[in-house]
């Protein structure tokens, strides 16, 4: 009976009830989705930021990072193999590369680039590249001549499959050496800067190039779980030589957008809580004009021994009753519209520049986590909760003889 | 002081109170000193302003005099603390206010309930008793009508329902049938008297109507803020 009242009490006027049940529905439900669709823009950035030939753990000569050139490879990449082979999950993949700093030319342009050598059988299983082929082919292992090259950088030579560029660069031996290679295909990246920046040519291309025996930059390794990272990042670096190796984690390697990332949480709360501050009035309103309304009637109860907490606690029932109708609502709501997104989601083709200027995709895909939607819950309930105490220690003060001369 | 019974639920002595209307300060009680013995059937009388419902307010403990003693059921207001005054409130007391103040989202039947929700009463034994109660004021098959659908006769009657369901050693009925007509007042008074003669319910109520008196078995009759007559009667 106790909550029959309370239920019954929003109810009394069902229209100032119905009000700020809406708002605190509107309010849950844009922080549902807006939170869904920065997760989206999180997950993108990070994804991107990953995909793009960084990975989950990195493994470098030690120097490398200072010095990224031939003269810091790792020269014994079969005992790097065999530590992974013993220490990664199963499921791990990884791939080892040839990075260098190169210059590109054809007839009509020339630019710089980083030219990356790469095993095709490990590289199409963990970087975007293997699944980006729009036009042309993928490398063979075999192919000592073939190069990928990304749709901005082909736009920007003007040039198309089966023309040559002709790749300068540093060997190993300090000498500049420069060769000729074919374009087998082309690929599209996410960012367009990706596809200006990136060549790929075969591992076998790029020792040949390089003057280059058994030398690789970089190994990339992906994880099945994200939570495994740091875990499996100290592990490997426990087991190879520090002297020579070093393992960064996409943190390492990526600080600013673990910065963003980190940033962009606390903006999320910080959204929260001003959503909220607009919905705590019109809560600490409604409830107020409840109880002013209702003045004789908690004098009656006083009068019939009921005791100040047991009023405090019956407004927040009611309180409570609102909030929870308006959470469920906007929950729904929101759950509805990330769902409604989730096949085509949300295209920022209009902020295309802008949006790959924050290393975000073209379309975003709302990512609902159940810890956010309990973020915006726990954010509601609380402080909703906390601002009706204010109505109802107003109610519980009042007396039975003030309330009568009423 | 006076003694009828010898066997006081109610001893008030030299009460006064006295509060501001603006800037002008008005006694509302200027001494009172009287006794209510068990089972009495009081009606504290006299024209508006002569302290009736303050007195009625201070017995009932909601609200508290300026000087004076008031003991209730053995218990000296003096002694206690809000919240020991809200359970004497809750268990001894029953109220029947001029207005009906029933809660208007609750039933008859919840309206008599509660108080003994907030008493802790099983459901079960709170349902049979507040139907039974209901019965005995003449509300069979009115259990769940809200107020609104109910006459100020009826809701008057569950408010006596709400205020003797739980045995209580004193009702105060503060201008119970003000509201009513003369008829709906009578059949009200009626009940009342029922309930005193059957089940001993002590009341005190207050009137200014001459109708009202007559049912009362004593009458102190109220002026300034002091008792004019003490007249004992049986009707």
């Amino acid at each position: 009976m106790y909550f029959q009242l309370a239920w019954r009490n929003i109810w009394r006027n069902s229209r100032r009830t119905i009000v700020i049940i809406t708002a605190v529905a509107i309010g849950v439900w844009s922080m549902v989705f807006l939170s869904a669709f920065s997760r989206g823009m999180l997950n993108s950035m990070l994804e991107n930021g990953k995909s793009v030939l960084v990975g989950d753990i990195q493994i470098h000569h030690k120097n490398y990072r200072e010095d990224p050139s031939i003269d810091k490879s790792m020269e014994r990449p079969d005992v790097i193999r065999v530590v992974l082979e013993n220490s990664l999950p199963q499921d791990a993949l990884w791939a080892e590369r040839i990075k260098v700093s190169a210059f590109v030319s054809n007839a009509r342009h020339s630019s710089g680039v980083t030219l990356v050598g790469i095993d095709p059988k490990q590289e199409e299983r963990i970087s975007f590249v293997g699944r980006s082929i729009i036009k042309g082919t993928f490398l063979e292992e075999s192919d000592k001549r073939g190069v990928l090259v990304g749709k901005a950088l082909l736009d920007k030579f003007d040039t198309k499959i089966g023309k040559k560029l002709i790749l300068m660069t540093r060997d190993k031996n300090g000498k500049v050496v420069s060769k000729a290679f074919r374009i087998r295909g082309i690929y599209r990246a996410e960012m367009e800067s990706t596809e200006k920046s990136y060549l790929f040519i075969t591992m076998s291309g790029a020792r040949n190039l390089l003057n280059m025996q058994t030398g690789i930059s970089e190994i990339s390794i992906v994880l099945p779980d994200e939570e495994m990272v740091d875990a499996f990042g100290e592990m490997l670096q426990e087991k190879l030589d520090t002297r020579l190796y070093s393992v960064e984690t996409w943190k390492d390697l990526l600080p600013m957008l673990e910065a963003y990332l980190g940033m962009f949480n606390s903006f999320m709360y910080i959204w929260y809580v001003v959503v909220f501050i607009a919905m705590g009035f019109g809560i600490v309103n409604t409830s107020l004009m409840a109880v002013f309304e209702r003045v004789r009637e908690f004098g009656l109860l006083r009068a019939l021994g009921m005791k100040p907490w047991w009023v405090i606690r019956s407004v927040l029932t009611e309180s409570i009753f609102i909030l929870m109708v308006g959470i469920l609502t906007g929950n729904a709501l929101g759950m509805i519209s990330v769902f409604l997104m989730k096949e085509n989601g949300i295209n920022l083709a209009m902020f295309g520049k802008g949006a790959e200027f924050f290393g975000m995709s073209r379309i975003i895909y709302p990512v609902l986590t159940l810890n956010d939607v309990m973020s915006v819950n726990y954010v509601i309930f609380f402080l909703g909760v906390f601002v009706s105490f204010y109505p109802a220690i107003r109610a519980a003060q009042i007396t039975p003889v003030e309330a009568m001369r009423e | 002081m006076n003694n009828h019974t010898g066997n006081y639920i109610v001893t008030a002595e030299n009460i006064k109170k006295s509060y501001f209307q603006g800037k002008m300060q008005v006694f509302a009680l200027r001494g009172m000193s009287v006794s209510v013995g068990q089972g009495e059937f009081m009606a504290l009388a006299g024209p508006s302003g002569s302290g009736k419902t303050t007195m009625l307010n201070i017995v009932g403990g909601i609200d508290n005099p300026d000087s004076g003693d008031i003991i209730v059921d053995g218990n000296n207001y003096s002694d206690m603390k809000q919240s020991q005054l809200a359970d004497l409130r809750l268990n001894k007391i029953g109220f029947v206010f001029q207005a009906y103040n029933l809660i208007p989202v609750l039933s008859a039947e919840e309206n008599v309930e509660y108080i003994m929700l907030l008493q802790g009463v099983a459901a079960i034994e709170r349902r049979k008793k507040a139907r039974a109660i209901l019965d005995d004021v003449g509300l069979e098959g009115n259990y769940n009508r809200r107020p609104s659908e109910l006459s100020g006769g009826q809701q008057q009657r569950v408010a006596v329902a709400r205020a003797i369901v739980s045995n209580p050693a004193i009702v105060l009925a503060d201008e119970p049938t003000a509201n009513l007509d003369s008829k709906t007042g009578e059949s009200l008074l009626n009940m009342m008297r029922t309930m005193n003669k059957e089940k001993k319910v002590t009341f005190i109520f207050s009137t200014h109507d001459n109708m009202v008196m007559d049912y009362a078995k004593r009458i102190v009759k109220l002026k300034d803020g002091r008792i004019e007559d003490d007249i004992i009667k049986e009707r």
